[in-house]
């Protein structure tokens, strides 16, 4: 049988999202029954761009899952410095390793490492491309603060070059959920990110201010306006800092509005929305765990 | 002998691609990796008046008979375009491009960020979508108009 990959939020159904959930579900709720499923398993990470949440997220679930976990290292002192390929480079952890994940700087990374390998690959974030478990983990946590029927999800800042944006944007349209995408003219969604909702019959509301939807939304999902995205200082100055949110902002919103935030922020989250009931944040980033280790269960569970 | 018989002459062995929309036929050539540097016969005739398409371009090679992916591209910009084989002056084969579900190799992703071009050892691979294509890795869109514009490096 050939390996599960988990390369893109796009490919996911709604069948797939939610057996994710409800797995990581049963595993927040009694994690010491999972503590074993993958006793000597290892994981391998190659994280080609710099990671703490995400690299650290994964090795903690491996962990509570009994497994261990192999990392390459910063890029800095692998043999990526010597020119090697990532086709290469995979295939010399498939030898160590018995899942990689990889996080690359190259749209696509992960579907070429996928074609090299017969072992797992999960992708942890292509370029600008996709990052399908931190969509996962903002799903359960939108399930859980608010639920993922029939509400209303602002998307805020950087859609255009956001990896965390355009796999949210591809899950959210599974289900039934207004989507408001909230950018400056220059950072709005890529044509082919835009091409798929479209395809999937999903009528997006566009603005450039979040007052402008503010008080109809049930989650606000803010992202940094990621300055190694963009090819030119210029253009990146001309947009940060387009969207803050402070607690006084968020006192014309919906009582149960969620605010999430894939992390770190910089300045998109005032420090005063923390002690609202708004903020999900640290909550949502907290979920990564349930959500990484449900995901590894999956990709990992069988024998070898 | 007519007008398009004196700008198009028969060819002995090779193709005639005919049909192209006008002014499509440079484009051809540029798929065919055809800058007459190499010595091959070439003849193209440009806006030629056609009953089927009202002017058509005609491109004929001589000593070449196209590449399966080769005319799959070729259909991206000229859908009802024709493939004559031509063997001893006679026409051996003549058929009707069709539109692949899927284009490999042949043109390069325009996404500088794309990991195909990245220098990874992958054939670039493109999904054909009405009136696009969309890049495996990337996930991006190309208008079939920009096709002709990405051909890949030394092709």
């Amino acid at each position: 049988m050939p390996p599960e990959h988990i390369l893109s939020a796009s490919a996911l159904t709604r069948d797939d999202i939610e057996e994710v959930l409800s797995a990581a579900e049963a595993i927040a709720a009694a994690p010491a029954a999972h503590q074993d499923r993958l006793a000597h398993r290892l994981l391998g990470l190659l994280f080609f761009e710099p990671s703490t949440r995400t690299r650290m997220s994964f090795a903690a679930a491996m962990q509570r899952l009994g497994g261990g976990v192999i990392d390459m290292g910063s890029v800095d002192t692998s043999s990526v410095q010597k020119g090697e390929s990532l086709a290469d480079t995979v295939r010399v952890i498939e030898g160590y390793a018995d899942a990689i994940v990889l996080r690359h700087p190259s749209e696509g990374a992960a579907q070429v490492a996928s074609e090299f390998v017969d072992i797992p690959v999960i992708n942890a974030g292509d370029g600008a491309g996709q990052h399908p478990t931190q969509t996962l983990l903002d799903l359960y946590t939108i399930e859980e603060a608010v639920g993922l029927e029939d509400i209303a999800v602002g998307i805020v800042g950087d859609l255009k070059y956001g990896r965390t944006v355009h796999s949210l944007a591809a899950a959210l349209s599974r289900f039934d959920v207004d989507q408001h995408l909230i950018a400056p003219p220059s950072l709005q969604l890529p044509d082919h990110v835009r091409y798929d909702l479209d395809s999937a019959g999903v009528q997006v509301h566009e603005h450039t201010d979040i007052e402008a939807c503010l008080e109809e939304l049930d989650v606000l999902y803010m992202t940094r306006i990621q300055r190694e995205r963009f090819p030119d200082e210029a253009e990146y100055r001309a947009v940060a800092g387009a969207y803050r949110v402070s607690a006084a902002d968020l006192t014309g919103a919906r009582e149960h509005l969620a605010v999430l935030h894939p992390l770190p922020r910089v300045d998109e989250i005032a420090a005063d929305v923390d002690a609202t009931p708004h903020a999900w944040y640290f909550r949502q980033s907290a979920n990564g765990i349930a959500v990484r280790m449900a995901l590894l269960e999956q990709v990992l569970g069988g024998s070898r | 002998m007519s007008d398009r018989q004196l700008r198009v002459s028969k060819i002995r062995d090779g193709t005639v691609i005919d049909h192209l929309p006008a002014g499509t036929a440079l484009s051809v050539l540029a798929i065919l990796g055809i800058d007459g540097s190499n010595g091959e016969g070439v003849s193209v005739g440009m806006n030629v008046r056609s009953g089927r398409i009202a002017t058509k371009d005609i491109v004929k090679v001589e000593g070449r008979e196209l590449s399966q992916e080769e005319v799959d591209v070729i259909a991206i910009i000229a859908p009802v375009a024709t493939i004559n084989i031509i063997r001893g002056y006679e026409v051996a084969e003549k058929t009707r491009v069709e539109t692949p579900t899927a284009v490999e190799g042949v043109l390069r992703c325009p996404n500088p960020n794309c990991i195909t071009n990245q220098d990874e050892p992958v054939t670039t691979r493109f999904r054909v979508l009405d009136g696009h294509l969309r890049c495996r890795y990337c996930r991006g869109l190309i208008a079939d108009a920009a096709v002709p514009d990405l051909l890949a490096v030394g092709f």
